[in-house]
Protein backbone atom coordinates (compact mmCIF):
# COMPACT_ATOMS: atom_id res chain seq x y z
CA UNK A 1 0.00 0.00 0.00
CA UNK A 2 1.42 3.61 -0.95
CA UNK A 3 1.95 6.18 1.78
CA UNK A 4 -1.68 7.91 2.11
CA UNK A 5 -0.68 11.77 1.52
CA UNK A 6 -2.17 13.97 4.86
CA UNK A 7 -3.54 16.48 2.44
CA UNK A 8 -6.19 14.54 0.42
CA UNK A 9 -8.92 12.47 0.58
CA UNK A 10 -8.69 8.99 -0.03
CA UNK A 11 -11.88 6.85 -1.51
CA UNK A 12 -11.92 4.12 1.36
CA UNK A 13 -14.38 1.07 0.15
CA UNK A 14 -15.58 -1.29 3.01
CA UNK A 15 -18.81 -3.17 3.68
CA UNK A 16 -21.09 -1.91 5.74
CA UNK A 17 -24.16 -4.42 7.08
CA UNK A 18 -23.60 -6.45 3.62
CA UNK A 19 -23.50 -3.57 1.15
CA UNK A 20 -20.40 -2.22 -0.02
CA UNK A 21 -20.11 1.64 0.44
CA UNK A 22 -17.79 4.36 -0.36
CA UNK A 23 -16.87 7.44 0.60
CA UNK A 24 -13.91 10.09 1.27
CA UNK A 25 -11.35 10.44 3.90
CA UNK A 26 -8.20 12.13 4.75
CA UNK A 27 -5.56 9.86 6.93
CA UNK A 28 -6.97 11.10 10.11
CA UNK A 29 -10.48 11.23 9.85
CA UNK A 30 -12.18 8.86 12.43
CA UNK A 31 -13.95 5.71 11.43
CA UNK A 32 -17.08 7.07 14.06
CA UNK A 33 -17.06 10.34 11.55
CA UNK A 34 -16.57 8.43 8.11
CA UNK A 35 -19.40 6.41 9.04
CA UNK A 36 -21.72 9.33 10.11
CA UNK A 37 -20.86 12.21 7.43
CA UNK A 38 -19.65 10.49 4.65
CA UNK A 39 -21.52 6.77 4.70
CA UNK A 40 -24.60 8.63 6.57
CA UNK A 41 -25.65 6.04 8.89
CA UNK A 42 -27.15 7.02 12.47
CA UNK A 43 -26.35 4.26 14.77
CA UNK A 44 -22.42 5.20 15.46
CA UNK A 45 -22.81 7.96 18.64
CA UNK A 46 -19.62 9.77 19.13
CA UNK A 47 -19.45 10.41 23.22
CA UNK A 48 -16.10 10.95 24.64
CA UNK A 49 -13.66 10.20 21.63
CA UNK A 50 -11.10 8.80 23.32
CA UNK A 51 -12.05 5.11 23.84
CA UNK A 52 -13.79 5.64 27.15
CA UNK A 53 -17.71 5.41 26.66
CA UNK A 54 -18.06 3.20 24.07
CA UNK A 55 -21.02 4.51 22.39
CA UNK A 56 -18.94 4.38 18.81
CA UNK A 57 -18.50 0.05 19.62
CA UNK A 58 -18.70 -1.31 15.98
CA UNK A 59 -17.53 -4.81 14.28
CA UNK A 60 -14.80 -4.70 12.27
CA UNK A 61 -14.20 -8.04 10.35
CA UNK A 62 -16.18 -9.43 13.32
CA UNK A 63 -13.76 -7.82 15.64
CA UNK A 64 -15.00 -5.56 18.19
CA UNK A 65 -13.60 -1.77 18.30
CA UNK A 66 -14.25 1.59 19.24
CA UNK A 67 -14.38 3.37 15.90
CA UNK A 68 -12.95 6.92 17.34
CA UNK A 69 -9.95 4.92 18.15
CA UNK A 70 -9.90 3.74 14.20
CA UNK A 71 -8.59 5.73 11.53
CA UNK A 72 -11.40 5.24 8.34
CA UNK A 73 -8.45 4.40 6.03
CA UNK A 74 -7.41 1.27 8.33
CA UNK A 75 -11.10 0.06 7.66
CA UNK A 76 -10.18 -0.13 3.52
CA UNK A 77 -11.32 -3.15 2.35
CA UNK A 78 -12.75 -4.41 5.99
CA UNK A 79 -16.34 -5.88 6.62
CA UNK A 80 -17.81 -3.43 8.96
CA UNK A 81 -20.99 -4.45 11.33
CA UNK A 82 -23.29 -1.61 13.01
CA UNK A 83 -26.53 -2.18 15.25
CA UNK A 84 -27.89 -1.15 11.68
CA UNK A 85 -27.36 -4.66 10.96
CA UNK A 86 -29.39 -6.55 13.89
CA UNK A 87 -32.92 -5.76 12.41
CA UNK A 88 -33.85 -7.44 10.06
CA UNK A 89 -34.75 -6.49 6.34
CA UNK A 90 -38.66 -5.40 7.02
CA UNK A 91 -37.52 -3.85 10.65
CA UNK A 92 -38.54 -6.72 12.79
CA UNK A 93 -36.00 -5.56 15.83
CA UNK A 94 -33.82 -9.04 16.91
CA UNK A 95 -34.30 -10.96 19.67
CA UNK A 96 -31.64 -9.16 21.78
CA UNK A 97 -32.75 -5.85 20.58
CA UNK A 98 -36.41 -6.92 21.84
CA UNK A 99 -35.23 -8.00 25.26
CA UNK A 100 -33.34 -4.74 25.83
CA UNK A 101 -37.49 -3.24 25.11
CA UNK A 102 -38.66 -5.35 27.22
CA UNK A 103 -36.54 -5.26 30.47
CA UNK A 104 -36.11 -1.29 29.95
CA UNK A 105 -32.56 -1.72 28.46
CA UNK A 106 -32.40 1.57 27.26
CA UNK A 107 -33.95 5.30 28.04
CA UNK A 108 -32.13 7.65 25.98
CA UNK A 109 -30.68 5.25 24.14
CA UNK A 110 -27.35 7.33 22.98
CA UNK A 111 -25.12 4.40 24.12
CA UNK A 112 -27.60 1.21 23.32
CA UNK A 113 -26.76 1.00 19.98
CA UNK A 114 -22.60 0.20 21.00
CA UNK A 115 -23.72 -1.68 23.76
CA UNK A 116 -25.62 -4.56 21.53
CA UNK A 117 -22.83 -4.70 18.81
CA UNK A 118 -20.29 -5.47 22.08
CA UNK A 119 -23.08 -8.03 23.01
CA UNK A 120 -23.27 -9.31 19.18
CA UNK A 121 -19.02 -10.52 19.53
CA UNK A 122 -19.28 -11.32 23.74
CA UNK A 123 -22.21 -13.46 23.13
CA UNK A 124 -20.57 -15.60 20.23
CA UNK A 125 -17.80 -15.98 22.16
CA UNK A 126 -19.87 -16.61 25.99
CA UNK A 127 -23.20 -17.68 25.00
CA UNK A 128 -24.29 -18.04 28.81
CA UNK A 129 -22.88 -15.52 30.95
CA UNK A 130 -23.12 -15.43 34.50
CA UNK A 131 -24.53 -12.05 35.86
CA UNK A 132 -20.86 -11.19 37.27
CA UNK A 133 -19.25 -11.68 33.85
CA UNK A 134 -21.78 -9.78 31.80
CA UNK A 135 -21.61 -6.50 33.92
CA UNK A 136 -18.11 -6.95 33.54
CA UNK A 137 -18.37 -6.92 30.28
CA UNK A 138 -20.41 -3.74 30.15
CA UNK A 139 -17.66 -2.02 32.41
CA UNK A 140 -16.62 -1.09 29.23
CA UNK A 141 -19.65 1.06 28.22
CA UNK A 142 -21.33 4.12 29.71
CA UNK A 143 -25.00 4.71 30.26
CA UNK A 144 -26.14 7.19 32.11
CA UNK A 145 -29.97 6.44 32.17
CA UNK A 146 -30.20 2.96 33.24
CA UNK A 147 -28.13 1.52 35.71
CA UNK A 148 -27.20 -0.92 34.18
CA UNK A 149 -29.69 -2.92 35.97
CA UNK A 150 -32.19 -3.63 32.80
CA UNK A 151 -29.63 -4.13 30.46
CA UNK A 152 -28.14 -7.43 32.61
CA UNK A 153 -32.11 -8.24 32.99
CA UNK A 154 -32.64 -7.99 29.16
CA UNK A 155 -29.16 -10.15 28.50
CA UNK A 156 -29.78 -13.09 30.63
CA UNK A 157 -33.16 -13.30 29.57
CA UNK A 158 -32.60 -13.17 26.36
CA UNK A 159 -29.32 -15.75 26.65
CA UNK A 160 -32.25 -18.13 28.73
CA UNK A 161 -35.06 -18.22 25.86
CA UNK A 162 -33.29 -17.17 22.54
CA UNK A 163 -34.56 -18.79 19.91
CA UNK A 164 -32.04 -17.22 16.89
CA UNK A 165 -29.28 -19.33 17.47
CA UNK B 1 -11.01 16.10 19.74
CA UNK B 2 -9.54 15.41 16.23
CA UNK B 3 -6.33 14.42 15.14
CA UNK B 4 -3.64 17.03 13.77
CA UNK B 5 -3.03 16.05 10.14
CA UNK B 6 -0.67 12.95 9.21
CA UNK B 7 0.07 11.01 6.03
CA UNK B 8 -0.70 7.04 6.63
CA UNK B 9 1.30 3.99 5.60
CA UNK B 10 0.00 0.78 6.01
CA UNK B 11 3.04 -1.67 5.79
CA UNK B 12 2.72 -5.74 5.49
CA UNK B 13 6.42 -6.32 6.48
CA UNK B 14 8.68 -5.53 9.46
CA UNK B 15 11.22 -4.37 7.41
CA UNK B 16 9.04 -1.94 5.49
CA UNK B 17 7.72 -0.67 8.55
CA UNK B 18 11.50 -0.32 9.73
CA UNK B 19 12.53 1.52 6.57
CA UNK B 20 9.46 3.87 6.58
CA UNK B 21 10.73 4.75 10.26
CA UNK B 22 14.01 5.11 9.39
CA UNK B 23 12.64 7.61 6.79
CA UNK B 24 10.25 9.24 8.98
CA UNK B 25 12.35 10.63 11.24
CA UNK B 26 11.45 11.62 14.88
CA UNK B 27 7.60 12.58 13.72
CA UNK B 28 7.28 9.03 12.50
CA UNK B 29 5.11 6.72 15.06
CA UNK B 30 3.99 3.11 14.90
CA UNK B 31 0.56 1.80 15.01
CA UNK B 32 -0.94 -1.26 16.01
CA UNK B 33 -3.96 -1.17 18.60
CA UNK B 34 -4.09 2.34 18.93
CA UNK B 35 -5.92 1.88 21.68
CA UNK B 36 -3.15 4.04 23.27
CA UNK B 37 -1.92 6.24 20.63
CA UNK B 38 -5.45 7.39 18.91
CA UNK B 39 -6.63 8.82 22.23
CA UNK B 40 -3.28 11.02 22.53
CA UNK B 41 -3.57 11.51 18.55
CA UNK B 42 -7.45 12.47 19.51
CA UNK B 43 -6.15 14.90 22.28
CA UNK B 44 -3.49 16.42 20.07
CA UNK B 45 -0.86 15.24 22.46
CA UNK B 46 1.07 13.38 20.26
CA UNK B 47 1.16 14.54 16.59
CA UNK B 48 3.15 12.47 14.30
CA UNK B 49 4.27 13.25 10.76
CA UNK B 50 3.38 9.65 9.82
CA UNK B 51 1.37 6.83 10.88
CA UNK B 52 3.16 3.59 10.12
CA UNK B 53 0.01 0.98 10.60
CA UNK B 54 1.89 -2.50 11.79
CA UNK B 55 -1.50 -4.27 12.67
CA UNK B 56 -1.71 -6.73 9.60
CA UNK B 57 1.65 -8.03 9.76
CA UNK B 58 1.43 -11.33 10.47
CA UNK B 59 4.95 -12.38 11.23
CA UNK B 60 4.52 -9.57 14.29
CA UNK B 61 1.50 -11.61 15.46
CA UNK B 62 2.37 -14.35 17.59
CA UNK B 63 3.03 -15.64 20.93
CA UNK B 64 5.57 -18.26 21.37
CA UNK B 65 7.89 -20.38 24.36
CA UNK B 66 11.58 -19.31 23.67
CA UNK B 67 14.43 -20.36 26.61
CA UNK B 68 12.73 -19.77 29.47
CA UNK B 69 10.39 -16.95 28.51
CA UNK B 70 7.17 -16.37 26.40
CA UNK B 71 7.85 -13.74 23.64
CA UNK B 72 5.06 -11.63 22.28
CA UNK B 73 5.57 -10.06 19.07
CA UNK B 74 4.54 -6.16 18.41
CA UNK B 75 1.46 -6.91 16.62
CA UNK B 76 -0.12 -9.49 19.10
CA UNK B 77 -3.13 -8.28 20.81
CA UNK B 78 -4.19 -8.52 24.67
CA UNK B 79 -6.96 -10.71 23.94
CA UNK B 80 -4.72 -13.08 21.80
CA UNK B 81 -2.81 -13.15 25.13
CA UNK B 82 -6.01 -14.06 27.03
CA UNK B 83 -6.62 -16.53 24.74
CA UNK B 84 -3.38 -18.41 24.72
CA UNK B 85 -3.74 -21.87 26.09
CA UNK B 86 -0.78 -21.72 27.91
CA UNK B 87 -1.11 -18.33 29.91
CA UNK B 88 -2.56 -19.79 33.34
CA UNK B 89 0.48 -22.48 33.15
CA UNK B 90 3.39 -20.52 31.91
CA UNK B 91 2.63 -16.91 33.15
CA UNK B 92 0.31 -17.31 36.11
CA UNK B 93 0.77 -13.84 36.93
CA UNK B 94 -0.14 -12.36 33.87
CA UNK B 95 -2.91 -14.85 33.83
CA UNK B 96 -4.37 -12.99 36.94
CA UNK B 97 -3.59 -9.88 35.84
CA UNK B 98 -4.96 -9.57 32.24
CA UNK B 99 -8.45 -9.19 33.05
CA UNK B 100 -7.91 -5.85 34.94
CA UNK B 101 -6.66 -4.34 31.53
CA UNK B 102 -8.72 -1.86 30.04
CA UNK B 103 -11.59 -3.93 29.20
CA UNK B 104 -13.46 -6.83 27.20
CA UNK B 105 -13.72 -4.03 24.35
CA UNK B 106 -10.58 -2.84 24.46
CA UNK B 107 -8.37 -5.60 24.97
CA UNK B 108 -9.92 -7.04 21.73
CA UNK B 109 -8.25 -4.77 19.62
CA UNK B 110 -5.00 -3.37 21.71
CA UNK B 111 -1.63 -5.21 21.83
CA UNK B 112 0.67 -5.95 24.39
CA UNK B 113 3.68 -4.52 22.88
CA UNK B 114 1.20 -0.93 22.20
CA UNK B 115 1.05 -1.14 26.07
CA UNK B 116 4.15 -1.34 27.17
CA UNK B 117 5.40 1.55 24.06
CA UNK B 118 2.53 3.30 25.83
CA UNK B 119 4.56 3.13 29.16
CA UNK B 120 1.76 4.37 31.32
CA UNK B 121 2.70 4.05 35.02
CA UNK B 122 -0.51 2.16 35.93
CA UNK B 123 -0.65 -0.32 33.36
CA UNK B 124 -0.64 -4.17 33.70
CA UNK B 125 1.72 -5.14 31.37
CA UNK B 126 4.55 -2.71 32.05
CA UNK B 127 3.94 -3.70 35.44
CA UNK B 128 4.22 -7.76 35.11
CA UNK B 129 7.23 -6.97 33.09
CA UNK B 130 8.69 -4.67 35.80
CA UNK B 131 8.37 -6.87 38.35
CA UNK B 132 8.87 -10.99 36.37
CA UNK B 133 12.14 -9.33 35.18
CA UNK B 134 11.38 -9.20 31.28
CA UNK B 135 12.84 -7.61 28.51
CA UNK B 136 11.89 -6.12 24.89
CA UNK B 137 13.61 -6.18 21.43
CA UNK B 138 13.79 -2.93 19.63
CA UNK B 139 14.98 -2.44 16.16
CA UNK B 140 15.90 -0.38 13.91
CA UNK B 141 16.69 -0.63 10.48
CA UNK B 142 20.62 -0.60 11.18
CA UNK B 143 20.58 -2.88 14.51
CA UNK B 144 18.63 -4.67 17.01
CA UNK B 145 19.18 -3.86 20.65
CA UNK B 146 17.51 -5.89 23.93
CA UNK B 147 16.71 -4.01 27.08
CA UNK B 148 15.25 -4.57 30.44
CA UNK B 149 12.31 -3.99 31.88
CA UNK B 150 13.41 -1.65 34.33
CA UNK B 151 15.73 -0.04 31.57
CA UNK B 152 13.50 0.26 28.59
CA UNK B 153 10.55 1.91 30.79
CA UNK B 154 12.49 5.42 32.19
CA UNK B 155 9.68 7.74 33.50
CA UNK B 156 5.37 8.41 32.71
CA UNK B 157 4.52 7.35 29.29
CA UNK B 158 8.73 7.31 28.21
CA UNK B 159 10.66 4.91 27.53
CA UNK B 160 13.94 4.29 25.98
CA UNK B 161 13.26 3.43 22.38
CA UNK B 162 15.17 6.32 19.97
CA UNK B 163 14.25 7.50 16.90
CA UNK B 164 13.61 5.13 14.13
CA UNK B 165 13.35 2.10 16.69
CA UNK B 166 10.60 -0.06 17.35
CA UNK B 167 9.20 -2.63 19.50
CA UNK B 168 9.36 -5.71 18.06
CA UNK B 169 9.08 -7.89 21.07
CA UNK B 170 8.70 -8.57 24.42
CA UNK B 171 9.89 -11.35 26.71
CA UNK B 172 7.94 -12.31 29.93
CA UNK B 173 9.88 -14.99 31.89
CA UNK B 174 8.27 -17.97 32.45
CA UNK B 175 6.89 -19.53 35.83
CA UNK B 176 9.52 -21.08 38.09
CA UNK B 177 8.68 -24.23 40.26
CA UNK B 178 8.43 -23.15 43.64
CA UNK B 179 7.55 -19.80 42.70
CA UNK B 180 3.66 -18.28 43.82
CA UNK B 181 2.30 -15.27 41.64
CA UNK B 182 -0.22 -12.49 42.89
CA UNK B 183 -1.92 -9.89 41.21
CA UNK B 184 -4.69 -7.29 42.64
CA UNK B 185 -5.12 -3.94 41.73
CA UNK B 186 -7.97 -0.72 43.02
CA UNK B 187 -9.86 1.39 40.42
CA UNK B 188 -12.56 3.66 40.93
CA UNK B 189 -14.15 0.85 38.37
CA UNK B 190 -13.57 -2.17 36.94
CA UNK B 191 -11.43 -1.22 33.79
CA UNK B 192 -10.15 1.99 35.08
CA UNK B 193 -6.54 3.28 35.38
CA UNK B 194 -5.78 1.71 38.77
CA UNK B 195 -4.93 3.86 41.50
CA UNK B 196 -2.48 1.40 42.75
CA UNK B 197 -1.95 -2.09 40.65
CA UNK B 198 0.13 -4.46 42.54
CA UNK B 199 2.23 -7.71 41.86
CA UNK B 200 3.82 -10.32 43.93
CA UNK B 201 6.38 -13.14 43.20
CA UNK B 202 7.40 -15.06 45.97
CA UNK B 203 9.64 -18.16 46.67
CA UNK B 204 10.93 -20.05 49.63
CA UNK B 205 13.63 -17.32 49.82
CA UNK B 206 12.52 -14.17 48.42
CA UNK B 207 9.72 -11.81 48.23
CA UNK B 208 9.48 -9.29 45.06
CA UNK B 209 6.27 -6.64 45.28
CA UNK B 210 5.73 -4.51 42.33
CA UNK B 211 3.73 -0.91 42.80
CA UNK B 212 2.62 0.47 39.87
CA UNK B 213 -0.02 3.32 39.67
CA UNK B 214 1.95 5.74 42.69
CA UNK B 215 5.45 6.47 41.16
CA UNK B 216 6.31 7.27 37.43
CA UNK B 217 7.05 4.20 36.27
CA UNK B 218 6.60 0.52 37.82
CA UNK B 219 9.10 0.01 40.98
CA UNK B 220 9.48 -3.00 42.46
CA UNK B 221 11.44 -3.80 45.60
CA UNK B 222 13.12 -7.13 46.92
CA UNK B 223 13.12 -8.74 50.37
CA UNK B 224 14.02 -11.84 52.42
CA UNK B 225 10.75 -13.51 52.68
CA UNK B 226 9.38 -11.64 55.91
CA UNK B 227 6.82 -12.05 58.40
CA UNK B 228 4.13 -10.28 60.58
CA UNK B 229 5.20 -6.49 62.07
CA UNK B 230 8.30 -6.85 60.19
CA UNK B 231 6.65 -7.17 56.81
CA UNK B 232 4.10 -4.46 57.70
CA UNK B 233 7.15 -2.22 58.49
CA UNK B 234 8.73 -2.94 55.11
CA UNK B 235 5.90 -2.04 53.42
CA UNK B 236 5.09 1.17 55.09
CA UNK B 237 8.86 2.56 54.13
CA UNK B 238 8.21 1.11 50.87
CA UNK B 239 4.97 2.99 50.91
CA UNK B 240 6.56 6.23 51.95
CA UNK B 241 9.51 5.85 49.62
CA UNK B 242 6.87 5.40 46.35
CA UNK B 243 6.65 9.33 46.95
CA UNK B 244 3.10 9.14 45.91
CA UNK B 245 1.02 12.49 45.10
CA UNK B 246 -2.66 13.64 45.56
CA UNK B 247 -4.43 13.46 42.71
CA UNK B 248 -8.48 13.60 41.18
CA UNK B 249 -9.35 9.84 42.46
CA UNK B 250 -6.82 9.50 45.43
CA UNK B 251 -4.79 11.42 47.71
CA UNK B 252 -1.14 9.96 48.57
CA UNK B 253 -2.26 9.06 52.19
CA UNK B 254 -5.19 6.92 50.44
CA UNK B 255 -2.05 5.23 47.91
CA UNK B 256 0.08 4.51 50.57
CA UNK B 257 -2.63 2.66 52.48
CA UNK B 258 -3.13 0.28 49.67
CA UNK B 259 0.04 -0.28 49.35
CA UNK B 260 0.57 -1.87 53.28
CA UNK B 261 -3.15 -3.18 53.13
CA UNK B 262 -3.41 -4.67 49.47
CA UNK B 263 0.69 -5.11 49.26
CA UNK B 264 0.30 -7.45 52.74
CA UNK B 265 -2.58 -9.37 50.57
CA UNK B 266 -1.02 -9.89 47.59
CA UNK B 267 1.81 -11.31 48.82
CA UNK B 268 -0.38 -13.76 51.13
CA UNK B 269 -1.83 -14.71 47.89
CA UNK B 270 1.65 -15.33 46.34
CA UNK B 271 2.72 -17.17 49.15
CA UNK B 272 -0.46 -19.22 49.21
CA UNK B 273 -0.05 -20.73 45.47
CA UNK B 274 3.51 -21.24 45.45
CA UNK B 275 3.62 -24.25 43.35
Amino acid sequence: MPQLSKDVRHTVTLTLNGDVVSGYAEPRMLLSDFLTHEIGITSCHVGCEHGVCGACTVLVDGTIMRACLTLAVQAEGTTVETSESLASDDNELSELQLAFKKHHGLQCGYCTPGILMSLTAYLKETPKPTEEELRDMLSGHLCRCTGYVGMVKAVLDYCENRTDG
Amino acid sequence: MKPKAFDYLKVSSAEEALAALAQGGEDARIIAGGLSLMPMLNFRLAEPSVLIDISKIDSLNYIRETGGSVEIGAATRQADLMRWDGLERKLPLLHAACPYIGHYQTRAKGTVCGSLSHADPSSELPLCMAVLGGEVDLQSATGKRTLAADQFQTGMLSTAKQTGEMLVAARYPTAKSGEGYAFTEMAQRRGDFAIVALAAVVNANKIKLGIGGVADKPTVREWDVLEGDALDDALNEFAWDLGGYDDIHATARYRRELVRRLGRRVIEEAKSCRS
